[in-house]
């Protein structure tokens, strides 16, 4: 009896990335990118990021349209909650680059995901941005992701997929990581 | 390589700045032993015969059975010849040293991937009073300073370090990255007859997804401890080392600064020692040795606590000395031949290098898995030396 090798189905073009890392490791300067947005003040605490275009491969880029997000603060730090807060965004950025990965690695893998699901936590005390406490850091004290993943493979090489996914997420690299960040006023 | 051209009559000499086992007699560590087993250093003509097979070399008897086989295959050493340059002539190369220069057809480069540490570049933001030594140029704990010691890398030199220098009474902080865990010995054999027997070791360049990626791999993290034990982390916390995440770089008022990823370096480093020791117990399995070795089992995994520290304060934490522990690279500053890529390293395949009759030998899975090991080198000179010889061959008959 023989068994024909299914190609898993994740939706994700794996032969493009690898012909992409092939190219690119021969012409590192396509390599570069610069990833922009724009932030304007809305009222209060709310404000509106648009999203649109980019630079990479050489070239100026852009998405198929510009992306809006507002931003604001909830109720209960006397805010209007138009939308979510920065640091939410944080961890949407973190959980999204993780599944983006994890769907990565697997098609890589040849692993067939049926679903994954992440929740993020991020722990922070907020006498850190009220400057009630010195001591204590503005940003989260930790963050905590987990996954439920149904897949057609055992525990462990869905704990690898994680795994491999945090070793190659920007997202948890720049949270992980220290980044020098420069701010300037026209 | 000297014994397989010897072989083959291909007139040759070896260059050697210092003495035979030059880099074992002074860039080691004094109570370093060899990762391998005495039965596993087999070079072409040589296998162990002493009452220890499954003994580690201490590094006097490293330099000494590397000194007796230069001896036995009456190698032509040249010792105290530096070479100073390698240039491409018409019908061959330069070698030019310290002693006058060799005009010859081929060249091997044997000079080792372990002569410069590669420490990173923030280093030179340490603040002055903490002394920094590589573990190329550490010797012995009464080398340091009284006070804490933060030893960086946790491969095979990091966690041998660290346990050294926390046993003399300098409390250690370990800052992992990647690392390969590995226990010394599994089902009641060393790890190394297992990979050995199983094929790990004799796993080829040409037989591997990414060999660019295998090539950067880090050491295991063994130790050749005269008890055989595990020196993993597990065992340096049980010892009192502390854990820490990967060294990120320095603020500008001198405080370290570390990764928060270290229980992601731990996760990947337990999840690809599960796959080897699967992979071993499949072995065993299909050659009928369930039953006649120990049961299959699995250390537990790596202890990390929540939320290990991200910062270090050298005075706060009476921190003294950093002992960079990050790898080594090879020294082919001599080497005048457009053979490099663009990070420097040489082009070759599987050990035959992009300019017609140079070879190199001694690096990282240069043939096989096995390549940078001493027990790798005379599988890798046969089959570079038989090349060398077709090489020759083919241009005296032209």
């Amino acid at each position: 009896m023989s068994e024909a090798k299914t190609i898993a189905k994740n939706g994700v073009n794996v032969e493009a990335l690898i012909a992409a890392r092939e190219a690119l490791s021969n012409a590192p300067a396509a390599a570069q990118f610069k990833w922009r947005a724009t932030n304007e003040w809305k009222n209060g605490t709310h404000s509106q990021s648009t999203v649109e275009g980019f630079y990479g491969l050489g070239q100026e880029q852009h998405h198929k349209r510009a992306f809006t997000f507002d931003a604001d603060h909830p109720v209960v730090f006397a805010a209007e909650d138009i939308g979510i807060t920065p640091v939410e965004f944080v961890l949407v950025g973190l959980a999204s680059c993780l599944t983006a990965g994890v769907a990565a690695v697997a098609q890589h893998r040849n692993i067939q995901l049926r679903s994954v699901k992440a929740t993020v936590e991020g722990d922070m005390d907020i006498q850190g941005i009220l400057g009630i406490d010195s001591d204590v850091r503005n940003g989260y004290s930790g963050i905590k992701v987990t996954y439920d993943i149904d897949a057609d493979a055992d525990r462990e090489d869905i704990e690898a997929l994680v795994a491999q996914s945090q070793k190659r997420s920007a997202v948890y690299d720049v949270i992980t990581n220290p980044t020098n960040v420069t701010v300037v006023v026209n | 390589m000297s014994r397989c051209l010897t072989d083959r009559a291909i007139d040759h000499v070896v260059l050697e700045r210092g003495e035979v086992a030059h880099s074992w007699r002074t860039e080691r560590w004094d109570s370093l032993r060899l990762l391998t087993p005495n039965w596993q250093s087999r070079l072409p003509g040589f296998a162990y015969r002493g009452d220890d097979p499954d003994g580690y070399r201490t590094l006097p008897e490293v330099i000494d059975f590397i000194t007796a086989y230069a001896q036995m295959i009456a190698a032509p050493v040249r010792t105290r010849t530096t070479v100073t340059s390698v240039r491409r002539t018409d019908d061959g190369y330069r070698v030019c040293t310290d002693r006058g220069d060799w005009l010859c057809r081929t060249v091997v480069l044997a000079s080792g991937a372990c002569n410069i540490a590669d420490i990173p570049r923030f280093a030179d933001r340490v603040p002055r009073a903490i002394a920094q030594l590589t573990a190329q140029q550490y010797r012995r704990p009464d080398q340091l300073a009284d006070g804490g010691v933060l030893v960086v890398g946790a491969s095979s030199s990091g966690t041998q370090i660290a346990h050294e220098v926390h046993k003399s009474g300098r409390p250690v902080t370990l800052s992992i990255g990647e690392h390969i865990r590995a226990p010394r010995v599994y089902r009641g054999k060393d790890l190394e007859w297992w990979m050995d027997a199983a094929g790990v070791l004799d796993e080829r360049y040409d037989a591997i997804d990414d060999i660019a990626r295998a090539r950067r791999v880090p050491s295991l993290q063994l130790a050749g401890t005269p008890d055989r034990s595990t020196l993993d982390l597990n065992a340096l916390t049980a010892m009192g080392v502390k854990l820490i995440g990967r060294l990120a770089g320095f603020t500008e008022d001198g405080k370290a600064q570390f990764a928060g990823s270290l229980h992601n370096m731990c996760a990947l480093s337990d999840l690809k020692m599960g796959r080897l020791l699967d992979l071993i117990d499949d072995w065993a399995r299909a050659n009928g040795l369930d039953g006649k070795v120990e049961p299959a089992s699995r250390p537990p995994p790596t202890r990390v606590e929540a939320a290990p520290p991200l910062g270090m304060d050298f005075t706060k934490d009476r921190v003294k000395t950093i002992i960079w522990a990050t790898g080594y690279r090879p020294d082919h500053s001599w080497l005048e031949v457009p053979v490099f890529d663009g990070k420097g390293v040489i082009r070759h395949d599987g050990g035959i290098v992009c300019s017609p009759g140079m070879y190199l030998m001694g690096m990282q899975f240069l043939r096989r898995r096995k390549s940078a090991l001493i027990d790798g080198a005379g599988d890798d000179a046969r089959e570079l030396s038989a090349h060398m010889s077709s090489y020759l061959d083919h241009r005296a008959a032209h």
